[in-house]
């Protein structure tokens, strides 16, 4: 029998954190980088089987899927429930480019009334409710790493970081957390 | 830490999340097989550094990723105004008075203080 490569995950069984901000590692999903012109938005949107947002900061969720706008032509599909996103976007029939990024980043969940400090501990963002709502995203520094953050609910926060990332990102998230108190 | 106004995010973030990029209205030459070398040079090579206020290309990198144009004084840091890539140089004359008028000096905040 062929010996086949097995795919380690970045942080397998990760947790950490503090009672006030807990961090784990998020099962693997599907990713695509998605990038379109405003003309393919409608078709893409019907594709994916959620609206693109347009506007800066939002996003849309439905069943595990996320579409995050990142920038005015650029977002990032993320689907829990590991469904073949390019497949998807690809029976779109306009123009468009996608990446398959699902193994280039990976994620950790912050959870608890402490999130927004232990996440403020390496990000310069208002993470305030009134400026970042739940469903609020954003592409980010965390110190000196890229993240893109997802507020998933209002003490709870989906970071996405590149998974050479993972270990720095994990354990400045821990540090802070534990800053963050009990 | 400074806040910089991104035209495309449609708010202030951190001077953590930008990168600047150059001198902005440099007019890329269409007949670059043709130009002599100082023209070249000139266009390539040569900017103003100038003291005071300058025209810049600004990147939110780690943000909406796009380049846009600010016009920034080199002296105080200070942010006049900043507008999407494309656009024509703002008029500054609408803008400095309101900018001036908000420097924070001892004797504008303290001075009264009882």
């Amino acid at each position: 029998m062929a010996d086949l490569a097995t795919r380690t995950l970045p942080l397998s069984g990760f947790h950490g954190g503090s009672g006030a901000a807990a961090l784990s590692v998020t099962a693997p999903a599907t990713r695509i980088s998605l990038r379109a012109k405003p003309d393919a938005v409608e078709a893409l949107s019907g594709a994916l089987g959620l609206s693109l947002p347009t506007k800066a900061k939002t996003s849309a969720s439905a069943n595990g899927r996320h579409v995050l706008w990142l920038g005015p032509d650029e977002w990032l599909v993320i689907d829990e429930n590991e469904a073949d996103l390019m497949a998807a976007v690809a029976s779109s029939g306009v123009l468009h480019s996608a990446t398959d990024i699902s193994h280039r980043n990976t994620a950790i969940l912050v959870r608890g009334r402490g999130a927004e400090v232990a996440i403020n501990g390496g990000c310069p963002q208002d993470l305030s409710l009134a400026v970042f709502p739940v469903g609020a995203c954003s592409r980010t520094v965390l110190a000196k790493a890229e993240i893109v953050l997802l507020r998933t609910a209002e003490d709870a926060f989906r970071v996405e970081c590149w998974r050479s990332f993972a270990p720095y990102v994990s354990g400045l998230l821990n540090e802070a957390a534990e800053d963050a108190g009990n | 830490m400074l806040l910089i106004y991104c035209p495309y995010c449609e708010e202030e973030r951190s001077e953590l999340e930008f990168r600047q990029a150059g001198d902005a209205h440099i007019a890329r030459p269409t007949n670059m097989t043709e130009m002599t070398d100082e023209d070249f040079e000139a266009f390539f090579f040569l900017r103003d550094n100038v003291k005071g206020l300058t025209f810049e290309r600004w990147r939110h990198l780690n943000g909406c990723g796009r380049f846009f144009n600010a016009a920034r004084d080199t002296v105080s840091d200070k942010f006049l105004t900043t507008y999407k890539a494309g656009l024509p140089r703002p008029d500054l004359s609408t803008l400095r008075p309101a900018t001036e008028a908000i420097v924070e000096t001892y004797e504008a905040t303290e001075s009264d203080a009882k």
